[in-house]
């Protein structure tokens, strides 16, 4: 009998299955994964033969003076980026959804849309008002602190090898707060105002309130949270090609991944573009992006306790 | 007496004060920049250098910067290839999305899983990793500073997201609707017509967020189209503000008009949005 129904199931093959799934499953693999695949091939090969070289890109990236250096600096102030993301962005965010999410707040929906407008606008955008506000020859920041009294910490931040990179990450911060806002946001709406109830009801402030009884809850969202700022971040270059430019001045200080392999790859002023070195910055920059992942499946989504509410 | 008179003050000010404080500065934070640059972009030279935290007023207002922008830069075609890329791509991603997402949800055929998946990697795994052989594979089929370049590398781009949340939505349409057009004769592309439109709303989510990345992006206009006949708005307004840098009228116009129809849609679909950003984190 089952065997009879199988041979059935053989004889009428499911054609239309194959129809609604090829033009999505032929797009993507050609214009994505087989690209992908292509550039991974590419880090494999010389630059100047195409000859198999093994892993010889890899060593040169890690161990020549010419390159190590400046991949280990665009990987350390990408690591910058990334923290200053998650203490700054992601608390912030984690404040204003506690708050959008109180009780009986009126003008919730006004907040919400206003205070997440930002993050709709291109990063070209957002970059160049910062750039303008920032620039002392406008002098809005500088009035703005004089009014305050502290016009003597006014500096051209973004021209500083000091800051440049701080205030970058600030602006970007300030740019897509609205995006952990709003996943802090959904899970904390889905909590049962009963518990919240509950613990009010045996004497505990909305402090505590909010600490002990949803912040357990939302544990899930606060690692989906941290990787999808990992992935954003190590992968980020608008905003830093668009202020900066391609050299992410003043002297590198701004230089992170994305950065670094745009200038390798299609080279600028009296460098030539290097399409293997590219590749291989790619490479590297993937195999870290896994790392988070794997770090975030393993270490974090398996460990913590999700409640069922 | 006094005690509990203190703790309804700290209640009141605990719970209603509090939370408008810091959503009331927060907002004053993320908004002030951007009023900063419209109004600004509607004031003369003197005036935006003066009393940059003005309204313009008879005697400031000026649309210099409007004309220079109109004069000296291709706005109006940069918008036109905007909407025409992104336009096309979002198509491409929910018809041909939405019937992989059917496919994925309706049969059960060896390999499911295992395409479900092999479809979601994009999701976290960015598409600028393989810009390189994007770039030749480009080349290579002669597409080159054409934006069928970038329709392609977007419609790639959104799908994983799209097939992603759209199975979500499609599994849970009730099975019998379709078994009741099965029995009735109905074939199976007529059932996913059938089937389409009950998940309007997921659609229309998918919509808007895959339609923001495309329009915003700088990194495949620059690299895959950056001929003045090719160029997006985002790819434009970067180069013509480099360009311009000391003009601040034009800068100020420039970014004014291209912040404004993201503006205008984001005002009308942000409940969509929003709904469909928390729906699909509840997930």
């Amino acid at each position: 009998m089952a065997a009879k129904t199988q041979s059935r199931a053989r004889k009428k093959f499911p054609f239309y299955i194959v129809v609604f799934l090829a033009p999505a499953t032929i797009i993507y693999t050609v214009f994505m994964i087989l690209p992908l695949i292509d550039s991974l091939r590419l880090s494999f090969l010389s630059n100047d033969n195409n000859q198999f070289i093994g892993l010889q890109n890899y060593v040169t990236l890690l161990t020549d003076p010419l390159w190590k250096d400046q991949f280990w600096n665009a990987f350390k102030n990408n690591v910058v980026f990334f923290v200053v993301h998650m203490i700054v962005q992601n608390s912030i965010g984690l404040l204003l959804a506690a708050m959008l999410t109180m009780r009986q707040l009126r003008f919730r929906s006004g907040y919400r849309t206003l205070i997440f407008m930002p993050t709709m606008l291109s990063v070209v955008i957002i970059g160049f008002i910062w750039k303008l506000i920032l620039s002392p020859l406008w002098g809005i920041s500088e009035s703005f602190l004089a009014f305050f009294g502290l016009e003597q910490f006014f500096q051209p931040w973004l021209g500083l090898e000091s800051t440049a990179l701080i205030t970058l990450a600030l602006i970007s911060v300030w740019q897509f707060i609205g995006i952990p806002m709003l996943l802090f946001y959904a899970a904390l709406i889905s909590v049962p105002y009963e518990l919240e109830e509950a613990a009010y009801v045996d004497g505990a402030n909305a402090w505590t309130t909010f600490w002990r009884v949803k912040f357990p809850l939302i544990l899930p969202t606060v690692g989906i949270v941290a990787i999808l700022t990992f992935v954003g971040n190590f992968n980020a270059f608008d905003l830093i090609y668009t202020t900066q430019g391609a050299l992410a001045g003043p002297n590198f200080s701004t230089d992170i991944m994305g950065t670094f392999f745009y200038r390798t790859f299609f080279g600028q002023q009296l460098q030539l573009g290097n399409q293997a070195m590219g590749a291989t910055i790619a490479a590297m920059m993937l195999l870290i992006i896994l790392a988070g992942v794997i770090v975030y499946l393993f270490g974090w989504q398996r460990r913590i306790t999700t409640y069922e509410v | 007496m006094q005690a509990k008179r203190g703790s309804k003050f700290s209640y009141w000010f605990g719970e209603k004060a509090v939370p408008h404080i810091v959503l009331f500065t927060y907002m004053l934070i993320a908004l002030f920049p951007i009023v900063l640059i419209l109004i600004n972009s509607f004031k003369e030279r003197k005036a935006i250098f003066k009393t940059p935290l003005a309204f313009p007023n008879a005697e400031t207002f000026s649309l210099d910067g409007y004309a220079t922008l109109m004069e000296r830069s291709n706005f109006p075609l940069y918008f036109t290839n905007s909407l025409i890329v992104t336009v096309v791509s979002i198509f491409l991603i929910l018809f041909t999305g939405a019937m992989a997402a059917y496919a994925l949800s309706e049969y059960k055929f060896r390999g499911n899983a295992i395409l479900g998946i092999y479809l979601a990697l994009g999701i976290m795994i960015p598409i600028r990793l393989g810009t390189v052989g994007i770039l030749r594979l480009m080349a290579a089929m002669g597409l080159v500073n054409t934006l069928y370049a970038l329709i392609l590398v977007y419609t790639a781009m959104g799908l994983p997201l799209a097939i992603f949340v759209l199975t979500q939505f499609m599994s849970q349409v009730p099975r019998e609707l379709k078994d009741a057009a099965r029995v009735d004769g109905a074939s199976e592309y007529r059932i996913f017509w059938l089937i389409l439109p009950m998940v309007r709303p997921a659609v229309a989510t998918v919509a808007v967020f895959v339609m923001i990345p495309i329009w915003n992006d700088l990194w495949f206009p620059l690299i895959l189209a950056n001929g003045e006949k090719t160029k997006t708005v985002t790819l434009g307004a970067q180069q013509f503000l480099g360009q311009f840098v000391s003009d601040w009228n034009a800068v100020l116009s420039s970014l004014t008009l291209a912040m404004i129809p993201v503006l205008i849609l984001y005002l009308i679909f942000s409940r969509q949005l929003i709904r469909g950003l928390t729906a699909g984190a509840v997930k």
